[in-house]
């Protein structure tokens, strides 16, 4: 039983879970962030197959693919908050989640096929 | 007379500073998540190029040790360390903890100080290990 508020916005269970979801993935991004920034840092100036050996190390793809999807449901959940903070004419708030969320979703799955493509063709 | 001036009230000053450094800190917090989300087509484009062959991430690397690139990279690490640390500075809030004005202010300043630090430290480290340092 979905409630749907004045201005469109979802009902207090959604709220709730949107609010846990974004700091579940914060949790999740701090050793990960930390991780992926001593890895570049390690891996400056590394030419082309040292790269496409370190992204196909098992560890590194799983790694990888746990930031991605971190990364991009966290930024996702975060502009949305901004959204709803800034617009409030209910069909430009809708218009512009719903780009939003297809905007990550779309760069989402191109950053994870790369790192498949990586990972499963060499 | 001087203990007249230095018994003079501190605290609007204090707390004008004080409500800066807080708003400037939260402001910075959505402006770096909103720099880091346009960042993550910056790091699409890495993993694209990647996966597509040499000569498409010989293109990346070109653009990305460019000055711009450089500048550009350099911006994107400190916002990242900055919403990184103020982010679980956030986390310890939920928790409820660190609601002290004093507290608040010896986190947000460390915060700043670590921020830059680490990105400075983060770019002389990939710099030295590049042998150009
Ligand atoms: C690296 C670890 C990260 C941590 C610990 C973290 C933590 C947080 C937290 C706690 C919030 C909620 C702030 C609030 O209550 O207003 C937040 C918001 C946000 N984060 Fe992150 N974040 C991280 C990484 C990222 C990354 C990589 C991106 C972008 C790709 C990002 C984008 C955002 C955005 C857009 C918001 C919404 C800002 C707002 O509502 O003002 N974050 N982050």
């Amino acid at each position: 039983m979905a409630m749907q508020t004045k201005s469109g916005q979802s009902g207090a269970g959604d709220a709730t879970k949107h609010w846990w979801t974004l700091r579940l993935t914060a949790v999740a991004l701090v050793p990960l962030a930390v991780w992926f920034v001593a890895s570049l840092v390690a891996l400056a100036g590394a030419d082309y197959p040292t790269m496409i050996a370190w992204v196909s190390n098992p560890f590194v793809t799983v790694l990888l693919l746990s930031m991605l999807v971190s990364l991009f449901y966290h930024l996702r959940l975060g502009l949305q908050e901004i959204v709803e903070d800034y617009v409030h004419a209910r069909r430009a708030k809708i218009v512009l989640s719903v780009a939003l969320t297809f905007g990550c979703f779309l760069l989402a799955m191109a950053t994870i096929a790369a790192v498949l493509k990586i990972a499963i063709g060499s | 007379m001087s203990m007249d001036e230095n018994n003079r009230p501190l605290s609007p000053h204090l707390q004008i500073y004080r409500w800066q450094l807080h708003m400037v800190m939260s402001i910075l917090h959505r402006a770096t998540g909103v720099a880091l989300g346009l960042g993550t087509i910056f790091l699409t484009w890495w993993l694209m190029a990647l996966a597509a062959g040499p000569s498409a991430y010989e293109t990346f690397t070109t653009v990305a040790s460019s000055m711009v690139g450089q500048i550009i990279l350099f911006g994107f690490s400190y916002g990242l360390f900055y919403h990184l640390l103020n982010g679980i500075r956030h986390l310890y809030w939920d928790a409820g903890q660190g609601f002290e004005p004093a507290t608040v202010r010896l986190t947000g300043q460390l915060i700043m100080v670590i921020s830059f630090a680490a990105t400075v430290g983060t770019w002389l480290a990939a710099y030295y290990l590049l042998g150009t340092l």
